[in-house]
Formats: C-alpha cells, sequence, structure tokens
C-alpha cells in the first residue's frame, strides 16, 4: 500500500529514540491549528473584498462572516467525538497526516471562495474541511504523548495544548504580515494570505506526522515503576471509549470542563470591553488591545503549568483549586472595579485565564487517570462536545446578562457586576461536580489483553457466571 | 544513538520554538506599546 507508511506498526520507535522528540511533534500540529483563535483578524477585510477601503453593499456582512469560526468549532467537537476511535486505532501519524491535508486544504480552498467571492465555499473550506483538522489535530497527539511520558502525563499533554494556546500570538502577526504584503490598492490580500497559510500549515504538521513515534509495546521510561496496585483516582484498567459514556465519571468531567470553560470564555471575549467600561477614563482601547493579549499569554502559560502541578498534586486537587480560587476571583472583580483598583483587575483576569488554559491542558490526564491509556484520545475527543457546549453558553450568559442589566438601568461599569457572581456561581457548581468524581467501577474495564471493545469486564463475568 | 538523539532534539525543538518564542515577544511588544 502506497500509504502504509501511515500505520501505526510503521511508526513503532526503535530502541534509544528520545521520548523528548514527540512534544515538538505535537507542537507542530496545535501551533498551527491554533489558528483558529486569531481568525478573527481576517474578518474585517473580508468584510470589505470589493469596496477595498469600506464595506460596499456587495460585501459580506459581519454577521455572515462570524459563521465560518462557529462552523469551525462546532466541526472540531463533532470530528473529535466520531473519529476519536479511528485516530486512535490508526495511530498518531495517520490521523496528523490527514489532519494536515484537511486543515491546510480548507485554507486552499476558502482562497477559492475569496477569489470567486463565494462564502459558502468558505464555510465549507475552512468551516467544514478545516473544522475536521481541527478536531484530528486536536486529538491526534494526546493518548501517543500519555504513553511517552507515563510518570508526568499532565506536563506532556500541557505542553501540545499550550501550543493551541499559543498559536494565535503566531498566527495573528503572520496574518497582517501576509496581507500587507499582497494588499493592492485595489485588492485586499486575503486570497494569498491563505494560499501562503495553508502551504506553510501544510509543511509544519507534515514535519510533525514524520516526527512522531508510538514506544513499543513493553517500553518505560528508564528509571519508572509501574505502580503494581492503582491508586484510588488512577487506574491501571483500561476502558473502552463507547463504555466510557455509561459512567457518571466521564459525565461529571464533562460538566467541570464545560463550567470551567463556559466561565473563562465568557469573559474572554469581553475582556477588552469589560476593562473600559469598568475603568472609564483609565483603560484606552489601546492599552485594552495591550491586557487581551497580556491575558492570552496567561491562558497559554497556564496550559503548561497547571497541567504540570497536577502531576504532582493530582487532578481532582488541580480542579478543585481552579474551581475555589476561580470562584473567589470572580467575585473579586467587582470590588476592583469600585476600588478603581486596574492592578487588583488585571491580577484577577490574569491568574482566572490562566486557569482556563490550564482546565484545557489538564484534562487529558484527568482522563487518563479514570479510564486508562488505550483509549484515552478517542474519549478525549468525545469530551471536546463540552468545549462546544460551553462556546455557546459562556459568551451567551455574560452578552444577555449584561444587556439585561442595561435595559434595565445599571450603569455600563456595573453591569458586569451580576455576570461575575453568575460566573463564580458556575465554578460553585464545578467544585460540586469535580468533588463526586470517585473511581470507575470495575464493571466497566476491559479484560486482560484480549480485544474486548464492545464488552467490559463485567458482562463477561456476569455471561460467565450464567 | 545518544549524539544523534540530540541534534535531532536540538532542530526540533528550534523548530517549534523559534515561531513560538517570535510570536511571544511580539505580544509583549503589542502589550507594552498599549500602556506606553
Amino acid at each position: 500500500m502506497a500509504l502504509s507508511f501511515l500505520a501505526r506498526d510503521r511508526t513503532i520507535a526503535a530502541p534509544g529514540y528520545s521520548r523528548w522528540l514527540i512534544p515538538p511533534a505535537a507542537l507542530c500540529i496545535h501551533l498551527c491549528i491554533g489558528q483558529a483563535y486569531a481568525f478573527s483578524v481576517f474578518n474585517l477585510p473580508l468584510s470589505k473584498l470589493i469596496g477595498i477601503t469600506q464595506s460596499a453593499p456587495d460585501d459580506w456582512k459581519l454577521t455572515d462572516l462570524g459563521w465560518i469560526f462557529s462552523i469551525a468549532i462546532v466541526v472540531l467537537g463533532l470530528s473529535a467525538a466520531l473519529f476519536g476511535r479511528w485516530v486512535e486505532e490508526g495511530g498518531p501519524r495517520r490521523a496528523m497526516f490527514t489532519a494536515a491535508l484537511c486543515w491546510s486544504g480548507g485554507f486552499l480552498i476558502s482562497a477559492v471562495g475569496v477569489y470567486v467571492h463565494t462564502l459558502w465555499l468558505i464555510y465549507l473550506g475552512y468551516g467544514v474541511l478545516g473544522g475536521i483538522g481541527l478536531g484530528l489535530g486536536y486529538i491526534s497527539p494526546v493518548s501517543t504523548l500519555i504513553k511517552w511520558f507515563p510518570d508526568r502525563p499532565g506536563m506532556a499533554t500541557g505542553m501540545a495544548i499550550m501550543g493551541f494556546g499559543g498559536a494565535a500570538f503566531i498566527a495573528s502577526p503572520l496574518s497582517v504580515w501576509l496581507m500587507a504584503r499582497f494588499n493592492t490598492p485595489t485588492h485586499v490580500g486575503v486570497a494569498e494570505a491563505w494560499v501562503c497559510m495553508g502551504v506553510i500549515y501544510l509543511v509544519f504538521m507534515m514535519v510533525g506526522a514524520f516526527l512522531v513515534r508510538v514506544p513499543a509495546e513493553d517500553w518505560v521510561p528508564e528509571g519508572y515503576v509501574a505502580p503494581v496496585a492503582p491508586r484510588r483516582l488512577i487506574t491501571t484498567n483500561h476502558v473502552f471509549v463507547y463504555e466510557a459514556l455509561k459512567t457518571p465519571q466521564f459525565w461529571l468531567i464533562w460538566a467541570v470542563l464545560c463550567l470551567n470553560v463556559s466561565a473563562g470564555i465568557g469573559v474572554l471575549g469581553q475582556a477588552s470591553a469589560m476593562s473600559q467600561e469598568m475603568f472609564k477614563g483609565h483603560v484606552t482601547a489601546v492599552a485594552a488591545s495591550g491586557l487581551v493579549g497580556l491575558f492570552s499569554l496567561f491562558n497559554m502559560a497556564g496550559r503548561f503549568i497547571w497541567s504540570s502541578t497536577s502531576d504532582y498534586i493530582g487532578r481532582k486537587n488541580t480542579y478543585f483549586c481552579f474551581f475555589a480560587l476561580g470562584a473567589v476571583l470572580y467575585a473579586l472583580v467587582p470590588y476592583s472595579g469600585a476600588l478603581g483598583s486596574v492592578a487588583l483587575f488585571v491580577f484577577c483576569y490574569a491568574i482566572i485565564f490562566s486557569m482556563y488554559g490550564g482546565g484545557f491542558a489538564t484534562v487529558p490526564a484527568y482522563l487518563k487517570d479514570m479510564f486508562g491509556t488505550k483509549y484515552v484520545g478517542a474519549i478525549h475527543g468525545l469530551l471536546l462536545t463540552a468545549w462546544s457546549t460551553a462556546g455557546v453558553v459562556g459568551p451567551v450568559l455574560v452578552n444577555y446578562i449584561r444587556q439585561y442589566n442595561i435595559d434595565h438601568g445599571v450603569p455600563p461599569a456595573q453591569a458586569y457586576n451580576v455576570t461575575m457572581y453568575i460566573m463564580a456561581g458556575l465554578l460553585v457548581a464545578g467544585f460540586i461536580c469535580n468533588a463526586c468524581i470517585g473511581a470507575v467501577h470495575e464493571r466497566h474495564h476491559m479484560r486482560d489483553g484480549a480485544d474486548t471493545r464492545d464488552e467490559p469486564a463485567g458482562q463477561t463475568a456476569a455471561v460467565g457466571a450464567k | 544513538m545518544a549524539q544523534n538523539n540530540g541534534l535531532k532534539l536540538f532542530l526540533a525543538w528550534t523548530f517549534v520554538g523559534i515561531p513560538l518564542a517570535w510570536g511571544v515577544v511580539q505580544t509583549l511588544l503589542n502589550a507594552i506599546r498599549a500602556f506606553q
């Protein structure tokens, strides 16, 4: 077969292969697909393709353009959930290779869409095809990293997912620079910028796909002794991907992620406006954009720092920190406004955003602790539907509550207070969900050695008893 | 093998590290500029 080099058994590492080559392979993927966070830099240029300096009547509206990102994020969740098992069983190289083709193909189709001024081609290209690339790419390195770093799974997945958070730092200035290169008085350079980005991302992601290896079945890191007996919240068993859906632990972790992300994502999009309205005269629009950049750095750093910390204090305790500390900090934000203390506001938000990122990065290791390593990538794919849900719930909550307050005569500077208390309430709910998480019942575990995909141990034992 | 790994590690980390560091520096510079 021409594509046999993509097969899992062709990617098994030779003895002596350094496991520290896997995080850069994962970063090659996440640093590309995380561009999605910077897509908004194209919105304004896309709305002036005909009018060039200002929108013409036939130009696309910003409301129509907003759907491109929304479709991509929804397809991310769906494809991660649908193709998770395919990713897990086919190995990381096949998944990364396919993700690279989808992601860069999405850019190229969208460039054609810009060239012929057909919006549905962009929905199809960046939204659907790119969204599939996002979903496959996001989960493709997760279980490989966990298998290479059984001693520090949080740190390993944190490094990759940090790349997703940091990708916007690269994509945003790169997009602006490329558009400026191809911009003329009669032409907006979006199509050419997308062709360049599609090619750059294809090359970058292919490097990751060819660098990645899976460890041999009996491989363990030097000096590492696997725990013989399972600790209460770290299993040594495995749970089949669809069996995980039948456990309360999956849905509790789903709620934990959804609530943590809802609280963060809700204020992420509003941070600029919120800082300007709460500190009128002190924080200008330019300063607010600088603040947002600063918060994004904390979002990225938190992904690595919190997930690495979770290797020492445990996943459950890490989420307890997010929820307890987060609730206190959200409740402090209105107080910072009342005091007029920009420093307190920035401090609260910096920590909140670090924990928002930390929530994403710590969850793969939490799943590994609960469900084992065999299908952790696929289970992580299913869990990403929590992200899609939070992406709708969070911003809607913040926007509608703010609007409701303003419609009822609350001054803009105080309009966010109720929202902050509701966000703190979400985190308290998350704290309770996290507290309810216990070890997975052994009836959900797979049988030793056998390929028991749809048949957990409990059912087999029951059949045997009969 | 160890020497070969060392070179590979250097190249792989440089390949991902340079763009990431460039992006972080750009963001920091923008943030500093915004406050000036």
